[in-house]
């Protein structure tokens, strides 16, 4: 019954109008960067590496794919929260606002099942999202401007990382993201499930989002002792993976600290779901 | 699926609280194989929040809850196989057609539903050719429709229809009272019908249960419930005058409550309703038409306002 269920879910969300603005929105994004990328790129790059024409000397294709990957992320990263909770914070309170919802936990199965059936369509969605968005981001990319070493600046300096180095660093940084945008995703369905409206549970969870930002990005030291508990704090964490060395420990709290979060989250929207009453 | 007791739906001592607000204060009843219950009372009576509570839509303050011999919250899977239902209005996915929003639900019935069913059912109530159109375009009573559809896909023992020809055209309240007579009738399925419309409920129920401000007022057959009071009955005659003498000299007991030119309205009971008619008869009135009032309506408006 919870596959028959996902099933159901997935397909509520194919049907959707609202699931393809994200599609949309990413695809045409990444286009103006590939094509802006395209037109003046080396202009944008010559701007960085005049910092450091005085003491290194580039050679072979700087502005490749590799760079304007994670250049497109760097972009998109910040407002993938959004398109991601337009989705799944609909997912329970939608159907209440529909009236949906008193059939469907009319049905021989049980809250939970439903629950995380509507919880696991949410993350594949999220997870077709960051795909579409690797796919176009490194292959089109690749495709447009070629491969080669990789050249990030940081605020320590300049980083380069080796072609053959690369692709591991993407995915590693992907699967990091994918954590990040799943407790996204955790946290709208978590609001979804105490709401009776659909704009609710998205316009709180973009607010927390913006909430958080505001206080990881605050340099007051009064705030360092809540910034470890903010998951915005850890969702930038993919960048760790185009440092060298690998922040290792760091990566792995991050990790950690959204995988606890998102099974607090997860506990509490579960509670409040089974004991719920259903008056809509 | 056979169960021990011949209760399909057993309330006992159901009490719904929000906050201060009480809903439910104690409502009991029962509902037997093959019942087509009637369950009435006025606006915010608690007839919605009690069969929210029998779906387990809601949980109760206090109280007990049957359903086929079993506790619905803990055996919620065995029991909600057996069960169809229409909760206020039936909503659907917009967004999908009438055959999707089935088949969404069918796959949710706890049973296997083969693709030809759901045709069958499309064709059941109403809604062949339809079957592809978003649900956007539909109008209030084929929605009612094909929310009855969706009841009837897993064939389930009992169907519980609340407020059902709610937002209906006459023409859209006679299909549904036909559908409902038709699964009675021909399918032979336990019912529990909430409606306003108590002259419906007269024609489909066998037996009604009246709450009102949260608490039982009544249960039981329709005709006997009706038949144990007195009636309001007009008689249309030809010297009213004359009437009112004969019925104030005789013995059978009676009270004029109503007189007009040629008609007037007595309180009086079913079995002496043929003899104030012999009474009239036998002094030369002429009996033009006798008119019984006591309907389920009155009944229940009189109930209700006790």
């Amino acid at each position: 019954m919870f596959w028959k269920s996902t099933y159901n879910e997935l397909l509520k969300i194919s049907a959707k109008p609202r699931s393809y603005i994200g599609l949309g929105a990413i695809t045409l994004i990444i286009c103006i960067i590939l094509f802006a990328m395209r037109l003046d790129g080396m202009t944008y790059l010559s701007f960085i590496m005049q910092l450091f024409d005085q003491s290194l000397s580039f050679q072979g294709n700087i502005l490749n794919g590799h760079l304007v990957a994670f250049i497109i992320l760097q972009m998109l990263i910040v407002h993938i929260p959004l398109l991601i909770a337009l989705v799944t914070g609909d997912l329970i309170s939608g159907e209440s606002a529909m009236g949906t919802i008193r059939l469907l936990l009319t049905k021989p199965i049980s809250r939970t099942s439903i629950f995380f059936s509507k919880y696991l369509a949410g993350c594949i969605y999220t997870f077709i999202i960051l795909l579409w968005i690797g796919f176009l981001a490194l292959f089109v990319s690749k495709a447009m401007f070629g491969s080669g070493d990789m050249l990030i600046l940081k605020s320590s300096g300049l980083a380069i990382i080796q072609e053959q180095d690369v692709m591991w660093r993407f995915l590693s940084a992907f699967g990091i993201a994918y954590l990040g945008l799943v407790m996204i995703a955790t946290l709208s369905i978590a609001l979804s499930s105490f709401s009776e409206n659909s704009i609710g549970p998205i316009v709180l969870t973009m607010a927390i989002i913006i909430l958080f930002t505001i206080i990881g990005a605050l340099d007051v030291a009064v705030l360092d002792v809540v910034r470890p508990f903010l998951f915005t704090t850890h969702m930038s964490t993919w960048n760790s993976f185009f440092e060298d060395p690998l922040p290792k420990e760091q990566i792995m709290t991050s990790a950690g600290a959204l995988l606890l979060q998102i099974a607090g989250l997860l506990w509490i929207s579960i509670y409040q779901f089974n004991r719920k009453d259903i008056l809509s | 699926m056979t169960f021990q007791s011949e209760k399909v739906i057993e309330v006992t001592n159901l009490v719904k609280h929000y906050g201060k607000t009480k809903a439910l204060e104690d409502v009991s009843f029962e509902v037997y194989k093959g019942d087509v219950l009637g369950f009435l009372g006025p606006n915010g009576a608690g007839k919605s929040t009690t069969i929210r509570a029998l779906l387990s839509l809601i949980k109760p303050t206090s109280g007990q809850i049957k359903l086929f011999g079993k506790d619905p919250i803990k055996d919620h899977q065995s029991v909600f196989s057996h069960i169809g239902c229409i909760v206020e209005k039936p909503d659907f996915y917009s967004y999908l057609s009438a055959e999707k929003n089935l088949q969404i639900f069918a796959r949710l019935s706890g049973v296997e539903v083969k693709k030809n069913r759901i045709t069958e059912i499309i064709e059941f109530v109403g809604l062949k050719g339809r079957e592809k159109d978003k649900l956007r375009g539909f109008s209030n009573g084929m929605k009612q429709r094909l929310g009855i559809a969706q009841t009837l896909l897993h064939d389930p023992e009992l169907i519980i229809l609340d407020e059902p020809t709610t937002g209906l055209d006459p023409q859209g309240i006679l299909d549904i009272r036909n559908l409902i007579l038709q699964l009675k009738n021909e399918h032979n399925k336990t019912i529990l019908l909430s409606s306003h419309l108590l002259s419906e409920i007269e024609l489909i129920a066998n037996r009604v249960v009246i709450i009102n401000k949260g608490k039982t007022l009544v249960q039981g057959n329709v005709s006997e419930l009706l038949n144990t009071q007195e009636l309001v009955v007009s008689f249309t005659l030809d010297n009213v005058e004359l009437a009112k003498q004969l019925l104030a000299a005789t013995s059978i007991e009676n009270e004029v409550i109503n007189v007009n030119q040629n008609s007037l309205s007595i309180h009086v009971s079913n079995d002496n309703i043929p003899h104030i008619n012999k009474l009239f008869c036998d002094n030369g009135l002429k009996v033009f038409s006798i008119e019984t009032k006591r309907k389920l309506e009155d009944y229940f408006l009189q109930l209700i306002n006790h």
